[in-house]
């Protein structure tokens, strides 16, 4: 009995040491957004402000038209997890349920580009952008959204498991091609579907490089890529730099929190960067 | 419409071609613009010395930029690329090691059916969903030699902490640990659930035989869930060599180049010296550094992983 009790409580040392890592540096992030400029350098330092103040969250939305930068990124996140799931679950749809020469073939080579890596392609296409006017276009970030390999591969899995009987007996309704496809596979997949939507909307909110060569306009930026430039701009006042991390974040915690099933489903999938 | 009899069961059986093309249609486009196209284009330019501001598609163009495969010659002779692919190395052996243990840490705790475990799920995903740009700047912060966090903690226990990403020597090993907190919540739940999928029977025939939760760990988890731990480790490997966004921000490849990696320079040399044709070249010896590694792991996997279960 004592040895299953000391065991215990090994257990939740450990775990809740484990926890402390992680949330230490967003105890700090919290902290130091309430201080105010000349707190930041009181030594020894203060973990709960003395004088709290909302100075630094004045300041990130005086300085960055900041509501405007959380519309940029909401608006790309959405567009571009919706242009995905379209274009991959179509691409997968054909590829499991239509026959056609080449099928293997071709997904076969949707699963090599998987193994390009983006910064062999990110110079080209931004020279392409660049001539046809896209940059500090939202298009620009959303259209690469319609070829995902990753999400067709993943939706592939997905519709194969699918027993062939829905589709025949829709068949023998009279039921169109496209219409099986957006009225009996869709639904079918809706759990797939929900779990894709959600790592790929995170993919986009957090992405950086892209949106770093392709939006500079402060209008029209991302979350990360306005505060990289705080960052640059406001070196040492922290107090501003964790305002708007903190702001930053508070979306993505929500839809964690909310949608918590499908992150779960979502893990081996969400593998490879980029 | 004719129908072949001899037709696989659910799908179906007419069109071929013309059926899946509509289908496929978005996606092929989105291949051809943003994957191959790209791929041709890019392999055009590292043959060249253009600057990417001279118009791309004028006559005579990629003849009179073109340098064959100067750009590899150029990299590959360089000190620079030497020490960089050096930092990307020394990342790499000090990540590794420590992202696999501390996943492994989250893991075994998460496995454990015990009164909280959603919580702790919870609490360690959460640097997983922040952006790789908000951490480095909590980190930043946390890092700070006099007034930040760390430092802080470390004077309560006496001990005198480095001035971390100033510090030419501790630059390094604080990128490592700052990864490795935000990567520990990810790779942890991956491995958890190639923990899970094995099977229950083992640990209780090895109870029956006297091990203890030592040995079951060592004999029975780590063995079983070998798939899992390569998954994790070409993934990790992978992104390591793709390391970016903690460097510009944290560090901006400083001090002194000690933080200096390949996607950071790719960057640096398209983007801020306009050297396209050399940051496309360098792009290429990434792409193949990342085949040779993937490729290296595929074959040795059947050493050392493990797929009876």
């Amino acid at each position: 009995m004592t040895r299953k009790r000391m065991a215990g409580a090994a257990y939740y040392a450990a775990a809740v040491l484990l926890a402390v890592i992680a949330l230490v540096p967003f105890a700090w992030m919290v902290s130091t957004s309430f201080k105010s400029r000349g707190a930041l350098m009181s030594i020894p330092i203060e973990w709960i402000p003395a004088e709290p103040t909302l100075d630094a969250y004045a300041t990130v939305f005086e300085r960055f038209p900041f509501l405007r930068t959380i519309g940029n990124s909401l608006f790309i996140a959405v567009c571009y997890t919706l242009l995905t799931l379209a274009s991959a679950s179509m691409a997968a749809f054909a590829f499991t349920k239509i026959r056609f020469k080449g099928s293997g073939v071709l997904l076969g080579v949707y699963l090599a580009t998987m193994m390009i890596p983006t910064q062999v392609t990110m110079i080209p296409l931004f020279v392409v952008m660049n001539q046809i006017g896209l940059i500090n276009h939202y298009s620009s970030v959303i259209l690469p959204a319609i070829f995902r390999p990753f999400a067709v591969f993943m939706l592939v899995q997905q519709m194969r498991t699918i027993p062939p009987d829905y589709m025949d007996a829709a068949r023998i309704d009279g039921a169109s091609t496209f219409r099986i496809y957006r009225q009996v596979m869709l639904p079918l997949c809706a759990p797939a579907l929900a779990t894709l939507a959600i790592t790929n909307f995170m993919d986009s909110w957090n992405d950086y490089l892209w949106p770093l060569l392709m939006l500079t306009d402060k209008a029209k930026m991302t979350l990360p890529i306005a505060l990289s430039t705080l960052n640059g701009q406001y070196d040492t006042e922290y107090n501003v730099l964790m305002a708007g991390s903190l702001i930053s974040m508070i979306p993505i915690i929500l839809i964690y929190i909310f949608a918590q099933k499908y992150f779960k489903n979502g893990l081996m999938a969400g593998g490879v960067k980029g | 419409m004719s129908q072949p009899r001899k037709s696989r069961p659910g799908r179906l059986r007419q069109g071929g071609l013309r059926t899946a093309l509509p289908f496929l249609a978005p996606s092929l486009a989105g291949m051809l613009v943003f994957s191959l196209l790209p791929l041709l284009i890019s392999a055009c330019i590292s043959l060249t010395d253009w600057n990417g501001l001279d118009q791309l598609l004028a006559p005579g163009m990629f003849a009179e930029h073109f340098v064959g495969l100067g750009n590899f010659q150029a990299i590959l002779s360089s000190k620079e690329f030497w020490q960089v692919l050096g930092n990307t190395c020394r990342y790499i052996v000090l990540y590794i090691p420590c992202m696999l243990a501390a996943s492994l840490a989250v893991a075994c705790l998460l496995s454990q059916p015990r009164r909280g475990v959603t919580a702790f799920r919870v609490i360690y995903y959460i640097p997983v969903l922040t952006s790789w740009v908000a951490a480095s700047l909590i980190w930043k912060s946390v890092l700070s030699p006099q007034y930040g966090a760390l430092n802080n903690l470390l004077a309560i226990f006496g001990i005198q902490g480095p001035g971390w990403l100033l510090d030419e020597a501790w630059a390094m090993p604080a990128i490592v640990l700052v990864s490795v907190w935000k990567d520990m919540g990810f790779f942890g739940l991956i491995l958890l659930s190639g923990m899970i999928g094995i099977d229950k029977g083992y640990y209780e025939a090895a109870s029956l035989d006297g091990a203890g939760p030592w040995a079951r760990f060592w004999r029975i988890t780590l063995p079983l869930m070998t798939p899992a731990i390569f998954y994790v480790l070409i993934v990790s490997l992978i992104n390591a060599f793709q390391l970016f966004p903690q460097i510009m921000i944290m560090t901006d490849g400083g001090p002194n180049g000690a933080t200096q990696v390949m996607v950071e320079r790719i960057y640096k040399y398209g983007f801020r010296y306009y050297r396209m044709g050399y940051a496309a070249a360098f792009s290429w010896i990434l792409f193949v550094i990342i085949m040779v590694c993937t490729f290296i792991q595929m074959k040795g996997q059947e050493r050392w992983v493990n797929y009876d279960s």
